[in-house]
């Protein structure tokens, strides 16, 4: 048990870490509100190293307290939104063992922005927000394969070095 | 990565372009209205074609819209990420700049008298 809480401890420190380099040194595309995401490095490696409900407090935890450190309520809503719909699918798709880690990745990148139009569409309640859609699509694939490639290195060094803590 | 992957991502991007395709379809036509929406309520409608500044002050902040020769653009906010003025400049139909922190949508519409009479209906 203790084990258990020190492991998602440890993943949650390290996506705070991630996601405070990022608030550092924007990772921008050039397009207004995408970004690359490297906290979603430890979401995608958790995947493959932690039961899925580690991951899911992981996930959860995480964007409540960099919502809380650095962003404001609405960011949270947006942030849980996309966080929550990507790692429902990321999850489902690991389940049917059809695609890699980065194809894995890839949905969850495009599934996050999709989350997070839904939740802005509803809370401005207006529909033009979709006409973003294809933009978002482009980039969650772009960086959902950066975060996958990422990952599958990750995730195959621990595994090599036997890595017993988890 | 393997071939699903790649297949999974060319999948993704075809969806990616059909969404474009049939979004460039209803945009294609000029709109000639500015609509300031605030928190889904219309704060305004503005013609496209008169040159104006429109300082909308509500109780989220301050947005500064400017409308010239037929664009719109958010000029300055108040607002923490300032996407909307980095989103610059909108001048077709269905096109617009949001500015999430404000609640605010400005968007470009035709006016069509369709869309009025199921706007009157809906009432």
């Amino acid at each position: 048990m203790s084990k258990d809480i020190t492991k998602i401890g440890i993943f949650i420190a390290l996506a705070m870490a991630f996601g405070y380099l990022e608030v550092l040194i924007p990772f921008s595309f050039g397009i207004p509100g995408v970004k690359l995401g490297v906290a979603n490095i430890v979401v995608v490696t958790g995947l493959f190293l932690l039961k899925p409900g580690e991951v899911f407090t992981v996930s959860i935890l995480r964007i409540m307290m960099m919502g809380f450190l650095f962003g404001n309520g609405i960011s949270i809503l947006y942030s849980l939104a996309g966080g929550l719909l990507s790692f429902v699918v990321m999850l489902i798709l690991k389940k049917t063992k059809v695609f890699s880690i980065t194809g894995i990745s890839v949905a969850g990148g495009v599934f996050h922005n999709l989350g997070q139009i839904m939740a802005a569409a509803l809370i401005l309640h207006n529909r033009i927000l979709f006409y973003y859609l294809p933009v978002l699509i482009i980039a969650g694939v772009i960086t959902g394969s950066l975060i996958g490639l990422l990952s599958d290195r990750v995730v195959k060094t621990l595994r090599l070095q036997d890595f017993d803590v988890l | 990565m393997n071939k699903k992957d790649i297949m999974l991502m060319i999948t993704m991007l075809l969806i990616a372009g059909v969404c474009y395709l049939i979004s460039n379809l209803t945009r294609n036509e000029n709109g000639n209205q500015v609509k300031v929406s605030v928190d889904g309520k219309i704060y305004g409608t503005y013609p496209l074609y008169e040159d104006r500044e429109i300082d909308i002050k509500t109780d989220k902040g301050n947005n500064v819209i400017v409308i010239c020769d037929g664009s719109v653009s958010v000029k300055n906010a108040d607002c923490k990420d300032k996407y909307c003025v980095k989103q610059g400049h909108v001048s077709k139909k269905n096109e617009s700049i949001i500015c999430l922190p404000h609640k605010l949508v400005v968007e470009i519409t035709g006016k069509n008298e369709a869309d009025k009479a199921i706007d009157s209906i809906a009432k």
